[in-house]
């Protein structure tokens, strides 16, 4: 998956949920792409982030990085 | 079978609490107070002849052959006109009023041709049977006096004829274009015997302001305004009650035939969601079934760059399931997926995607809800509980302020808005919220009272400025509030839309929109009595889409809109089954009922019935599809009744991932833009040759019957049932209402659903225990999630930014003769009303360009270039310019870009940032495309003998 596409697709939600309660968002982050989002596109984000190639916004980096827990391999 | 022959009551159903009973003919009848004497006989089995009464139209009192004597009364009074009394004594027969009719037909018949053997309505004519109900016997007056029967017959019109010569000037046409359409496009010109009938300016039917719905037509007694198919066939023998495969209104039709061939498509009187109503497109733009393009056999090819090869429907399936299973031994079991279809039956589209979880054993299933109304699943789920509107569209008529937001009711639901028009006339309000002057605006005797011309890609901060103005100003149903919705939400949204930034003022900026129109029209709508709220894909194709969804629904909550008549939030659904593609199960995150995969529960249910595990796991969504297929990860797809290469965003981006597929098999009536692609087409069947149920906008589950035989052999369901069965995973259903009745088992909203049912009248989901005969509102006394949720909508500007390279903003639309990408209406005569897109630009960007009207422009983003006609109005704002999708070969979605909605990925067509320059020839993509087009449908020649 393109890295532009993932990231930017990532931050649009991240913006929506900051704008909720903040102290949840990351949870509603990790909830909305774990329920919407194809493992594919999880793994791929994932990986992307761990590899430095995407900047995400921190609420959102957090969000993925605990997402990988629940994303199959 | 015979031909559905409605009882006409000659004039409306009164509704009354107070009944009052009087004898007609000796008989005792007993009918609500108002209801016309007309009404009453006809309830009592007595027929009052007549001519220019019908039970559509308020009564007029025109013709004088219905009089009737009343004991106790002077003279002969007209029986429409006259309200039935307590103890009232009427007479219908006597040898007065049969003198009295009597000549009165003689007049009529004077001035009419005598030509019963050789009209096209002999047989079925209501002039024919009153002449013969009063015992005509001569005419005492003679024939070659002064008369019309030379009048020139208007063919302008390619569905039907108007011959002045046959009219009796009863005015049926022009009411109905008045009182059902609302039109106002025919007149009665001129006084006394030179009165006759007018289309607009006395002009060609077809240059006029009649918009063809038929109303006319089908009012008319004579063979005035007739049927051209009528004309050509001959009358009807038998009729069938279906529902129309057009847009999202869902109008029951009876398909009057003569075996199988289809002679007319007349509205059905019973019809809930249209009640005898129609437009152009339902009533006359049936031809395409019978186009010549049409393709009647599966074809297969090795790669795209070959002509297609004519196979049989066995080894056409097999190559599929050969193919796909090919695909996934090689990349995956998530490697291939479906688009199910909004076109076709609730009943193929939960096949298709039980194919994909069964057959396949993934999720990847998605339709083009996804680029439409995905965001209203999302919104509406979040806000109240549930993906739906929460009315029927009877509500319409205790309203008394209607919002319509990114809608176009008279072009995109032309049925519903008559509906609307005539709340419309009778005193409701209307606020409009739309970048274009849509005809709403301002229309025969409807005129909106705010028209809030918003800049495009700011719904989100003008739905939150109107919310702002509602609490700063007190205007909250507080009652509502406090025992319906969440509390502790409501106050945390309360307490962001009174921010200062969410006010009209700051937000002027924004929107576009002065201030005072933003505090007027939610002053309208908080204090106006029934407010209602309409909207399209003008709130969900954005990249707030789900975000506007949410803010509509925080409206209504907040000003106690929900859970009667005459209010509510109302998705006007695009395409005819929409709303029961997502019912059953299309989208790759959920099951049929809107649950989701990952709900072991739900997944046990359809494990239990299916025999199969199911994934857990969300599958690709469309354009996370294309990227896949990109990718690599992604390499067979099956498409029913779709054409996502002219439809979906970003034609590039579409192509680049259809190009992608290892093996893509396209289901459909035509070889339309995506078989381009394709290695294996096999040919779908019409509405016309299947059974079903299409669920329309208002959750409304109607029967779709067959009315001839697949003229390809096999239904939809048919075909995904025989892709299964290759495919290993077996299936074995005998006909559609097994399916229905699967559903029924595994899903809660439509538990008590069955086609026996659905033959007694449709029904609107939920229709279980609780509800037996179905859930005309919802929400009612809770909304389904329990309390009412609001959202924070906090307004998110676009990317998609204007800039000196690109400084106008395109939206697109559609318009009311073509649907969708135009694959039906565009073989049909319907393209004599649009025979391509134009483009609208407002005059003073068109001078700055040097654009002048019809002049062919280059449309050019940054995802890529058209060219097409100009078409210079004022009914786009400066700096906005609107285009429809209709026509492949101007194919806007090639200047469409990829943006979408935060939630759901539905394409933000609406806001695209342009550049319009003159043009002298096509885009470089419109040569390659055409060429390859050519191309790609060729069919190879059968060799001898085989």
């Amino acid at each position: 998956m393109s890295h532009d596409k993932l990231a930017y697709m990532a931050n649009q939600i991240g913006r929506f949920f900051e704008s909720q309660k903040p102290d949840l968002a990351v949870a509603a982050i990790e909830d909305h792409m774990l329920k919407f989002w194809d493992p594919r596109m999880r793994r791929a984000i994932g990986a992307q982030l761990a590899d430095g190639s995407i900047q995400l916004d921190p609420l959102v980096r957090q969000a993925v990085e605990r997402m990988a827990a629940h994303t199959p391999a | 079978m015979s031909l559905i022959q409605e009882i006409d009551y000659g004039t409306p159903a009164i509704t009354s609490e107070t009944m009052v009973t009087l004898t007609i003919d000796g008989h005792a009848v007993t009918v609500p107070e108002g209801t016309s004497i007309m009404r009453a006989s006809t309830q009592a089995g007595i027929k009052v002849p007549r001519l220019c009464a019908t039970d559509s139209l308020e009564s007029f009192g025109s013709c004088r052959l219905c009089l009737v004597e009343i004991e106790g009364r002077k003279g002969t009074p007209a029986s429409c006109t006259t309200p039935v009394a307590p103890g009232m004594k009427v007479h219908t027969v006597n040898d007065d009023l049969r003198r009295i009719r009597r000549g009165v037909m003689e007049l009529y018949i004077s001035d009419h041709p005598l030509d019963c053997l050789t009209c096209s309505a002999n047989g079925n004519c209501e002039l024919q049977t009153a002449a013969g109900e009063v015992g005509l016997r001569d005419v005492r007056y003679g024939y070659e006096g002064e008369n019309h029967l030379s009048a020139v017959v208007d063919g302008s019109n390619p569905y039907f004829n108007f011959d002045p010569s046959k009219c009796i000037v009863c005015s049926r046409c022009v009411r109905a274009c008045e009182e059902v359409q609302g039109t106002f496009a025919l007149t009665i010109q001129g006084r006394g015997f030179e009165s006759k009938v007018a289309a607009g300016m006395d002009e060609p039917f077809l240059t006029s302001e009649c918009v063809s719905c038929g109303a006319c037509v089908q009012a008319c007694p004579t063979a005035t305004l007739m049927e051209k198919s009528v004309v050509e066939l001959g009358q009807p023998e038998h009729s069938v009650v279906t529902t129309c495969a057009y847009c999202g209104v869902g109008c029951s039709f009876k398909a009057e035939m003569r075996g199988d061939q289809v002679v007319r498509m007349v509205p059905w009187k019973d019809g809930k969601a249209n009640h005898g109503h129609s437009c152009v497109k339902g009533r006359f733009a049936w031809g395409y079934a019978q186009h010549p393009d049409r393709v009647l056999q599966p074809m297969i090819r090795e790669k795209i760059t070959d002509p297609w090869r004519e196979v049989s429907w066995d080894v056409a399936i097999e190559r599929v399931a050969s193919e796909f299973k090919r695909i996934q031994a090689k990349a995956g079991q998530d490697s291939v997926g479906v688009i199910t279809s909004s076109r076709c039956t609730a009943e193929e589209a939960y096949l298709v995607q039980k194919l994909t979880r069964t057959a396949f054993g993934n999720n990847n299933t998605d339709t083009c809800a996804r680029v439409c109304h995905s965001p209203t699943g999302y919104g509406l789920g979040k806000t109240f509980g549930t993906s739906a509107g929460t009315q029927d569209f009877d509500s319409v008529d205790d309203s008394d302020v209607m919002i319509v937001i990114g809608a176009n009711p008279t072009d995109g639901h032309p049925v519903f808005a008559s509906r609307m028009k005539r709340r419309l006339r009778q005193g409701a309000k209307l606020i409009i919220i739309d970048p274009r002057r849509i005809d709403m605006v301002r229309t025969p005797h409807v005129e909106a009272s705010y028209h809030l011309a918003l800049r495009p890609g700011t719904n989100v901060a003008m739905l939150t400025s109107l919310a702002h103005v509602i609490v700063a100003e007190g205007l909250v149903a507080q009652d509502f509030v406090a025992e319906r919705c969440d509390a502790d939400a409501f106050a945390d949204w309360a307490a962001f839309v009174s921010e200062p930034r969410n006010s009209p003022e700051a937000l002027e900026a924004t929107t576009g929109v002065p201030a005072g129109l933003v505090r007027g029209a939610a002053r309208l709508f908080a204090g106006g009595g029934n407010g209602a709220i309409y909207y399209g894909l003008g709130v969900t194709e954005h990249s707030q889409g789900s975000t506007a969804v949410m803010a509509i629904a925080n409206l209504a909550m907040a000003t106690g809109n929900i859970g009667r008549r005459g209010v509510g939030v109302n998705p006007l659904r695009g395409q005819n089954n929409v709303q029961g593609s997502c019912d059953m199960g299309s989208f790759p995150h959920e099951l049929p009922g809107y649950r989701h995969v990952s709900q072991p529960g739900v997944r046990a249910i359809y494990e239990a019935e299916w025999g199969v595990k199911i994934n857990p796991e969300p599958g690709l969504r469309i354009p996370n599809m294309f990227d896949a297929a990109v990718e690599g990860t992604f390499l067979g797809l099956y498409v029913q009744g779709e054409d996502i290469a002219q439809s979906d965003p970003d034609t590039k981006h579409v192509t680049a991932g259809l190009l992608a597929m290892e093996c893509l098999v396209v289901h459909d009536l035509f070889l339309n833009e995506t078989a381009n692609y394709a290695h294996v087409f096999l040919p779908g069947a019409t509405f016309l040759e299947k059974d079903g149920t299409f669920i329309n906008a208002e959750r409304r589950i109607n029967r779709v019957r067959k009315v001839m035989a697949p003229r390809a052999g096999l239904g939809d369901w048919e075909v995904t049932q025989a892709i299964s069965n290759a495919m290993g995973y077996k299936m074995h259903y005998n006909d559609p209402s097994e399916i229905m009745a699967e559903i029924a088992r595994t899903t809660p909203s439509f538990a008590g659903v069955s086609y026996d049912k659905l033959d007694a009248g449709s029904v609107q989901w939920p229709c279980n225990e609780s509800a037996p005969d179905g859930t005309p509102i919802m929400h009612l006394d809770h909304f389904v999630r329990g309390k009412g949720n609001f959202v924070i909508t906090e307004y998110v500007p676009t990317d998609e930014k204007v800039g000196p390279r690109f400084p106008l903003l395109l939206t697109t639309g559609r318009i009311l003769s073509q649907y969708n990408v135009g694959a039906q209406t565009r073989r049909t005569a319907n393209v004599v009303w649009h025979a391509e897109d134009l483009l609208e630009i407002h005059p003073h960007d068109a001078e700055e360009r040097g654009v002048k009207d019809g002049d062919w422009v280059r449309l050019r983003s940054r995802a890529g270039e058209t060219t097409l006609r100009a078409a210079v109005t004022e009914r786009v704002a400066p700096g906005v310019v609107y285009t429809t999708f209709h026509h492949p070969l101007t194919q806007a979605n090639v200047v469409t870009t990829e943006f979408s909605d935060w939630a759901t990925n539905c394409p933000e067509y609406k806001v695209t940032a342009v550049q319009v320059s003159p043009s002298n020839g096509p885009s470089e993509w419109q040569i390659e495309y055409r060429a390859l087009s050519a191309e790609s449908r060729r069919v190879a020649a059968v060799p001898a003998g085989e």
